[in-house]
């Protein structure tokens, strides 16, 4: 039996159509807000927090889980994910730009050696994701490499991507950048900090699930 | 003094992936800008933020990295043709990736049609200050 399990589980073969149980990555640049949107998820549908959030960037550093997240839309379907919050992907970390934010040496010195331990992991980990969230600051350039990258190592993989714009409710958003830079995916503008447009990243979800 | 360092495509031709990103990281570390022909592939990126991320230290904080690549949404169907048999033939040439230490290169911006370069300004030493003054 397991290893007919396993042979469907290689093919990617589920009868019923939908998957039950998915496992849900949310990557990015730092400080995009993919941790906001953790704990946004965490707090509509969990009622607690998931990771800490702040301004200076590479506050997530390790790989965090939260299992077992179950969501319903107003249709009443059902869709039961594993939430992984990555540390941002980044191509430099340079210790003198946490010690600008105030930390002293050996701090800024250890947070950014965890940081790139951060950085490795999360790209270790884009093989064990089943579907993933991009989350991109809306108010910034899309087109860095590092979301190129991102975005083509998770096609590569062939695994389906849901771009959230978050940060939508600053005034320098803009959302039509970003579609410009990615028009092959789909795209939700949301605000992960005062939950504006949630609901359609919630709907968007689903169909990422299929 | 910024200094561009050229890497022909047939000089990583046939390199494995792991001796190609190696290659390109020790000509950044010597604080160089490598301008690439051509493009590594998805994994091959990705490879190289992560062998990145393996060798900062205080010295070493990291590339700036581009990739500027012809955008087939806007070749017409013999482009296309054209592209793929070159391809098959000589590899894949098209395009040119940049990179440069995070030390030299402030940062890159890319639009879909131009590049551009920033570099950090270089600190200005007591000695010059004087002068200016003078």
């Amino acid at each position: 039996m397991g290893f007919f399990q396993n042979l469907l589980k290689k093919l990617k073969f589920n009868p019923f159509g939908r998957k039950t149980h998915i496992k849900l990555g949310l990557y990015g640049p730092p400080n995009g807000g993919k941790s906001t949107l953790a704990n946004r998820i965490c707090q509509d549908w969990l009622g607690e927090e998931m990771s800490s959030v702040s301004h200076v960037a590479h506050e997530t550093r390790e790989i965090k889980i939260k299992e077992q997240i179950n969501i319903k839309n107003q249709k009443g379907k059902e869709l039961t994910f594993s939430l992984v919050d990555t540390p941002g992907i980044a191509t430099k970390i340079d210790y003198e730009d946490f010690l600008k934010r105030g930390m002293k040496k050996g701090v800024a010195k250890k947070r950014a050696k965890e940081a790139t331990k951060g950085v490795i992991d999360s790209i270790k980990w884009l093989d064990n994701m089943e579907a993933v969230v991009v989350v991109l600051d809306a108010t910034k350039d899309p087109y860095s490499q590092v979301n190129i990258t991102i975005m083509g190592n998770l096609q590569a993989r062939k695994i389906p991507v849901l771009i959230a714009a978050n940060k939508t409710d600053l005034k320098k958003a803009n959302l039509d950048v970003i579609k410009a830079a990615f028009p092959q995916y789909d795209i939700v503008g949301i605000s992960a900090k005062y939950g504006k447009n949630v609901e359609d990243f919630y709907e968007q979800l689903f169909k990422l699930a299929k | 003094m910024v200094t561009f360092q050229f890497v022909q495509y047939q000089d990583v031709e046939k390199l494995g992936s792991a001796m190609r990103v190696n290659k390109l990281l020790n000509i950044v570390k010597e604080n160089k800008i490598v301008l690439m022909e051509g493009r590594l592939t998805k994994q091959e990126e990705a490879d190289l933020i992560e062998i990145t991320m393996q060798e900062i230290s205080p010295k070493f904080k990291g590339i700036e990295l581009s990739v500027v690549y012809p955008d087939k949404s806007k070749q017409d169907a013999m482009q296309k043709i054209k592209g793929s048999f070159a391809k098959v033939l000589l590899g894949d040439r098209q395009g040119m990736t940049i990179i440069g230490p995070a030390s030299v290169v402030k940062r890159i911006e890319k639009n879909p049609d131009k590049i551009e370069l920033f570099t950090k300004e270089a600190p200005v030493t007591n000695k010059r200050y004087r002068k200016k003054k003078r």
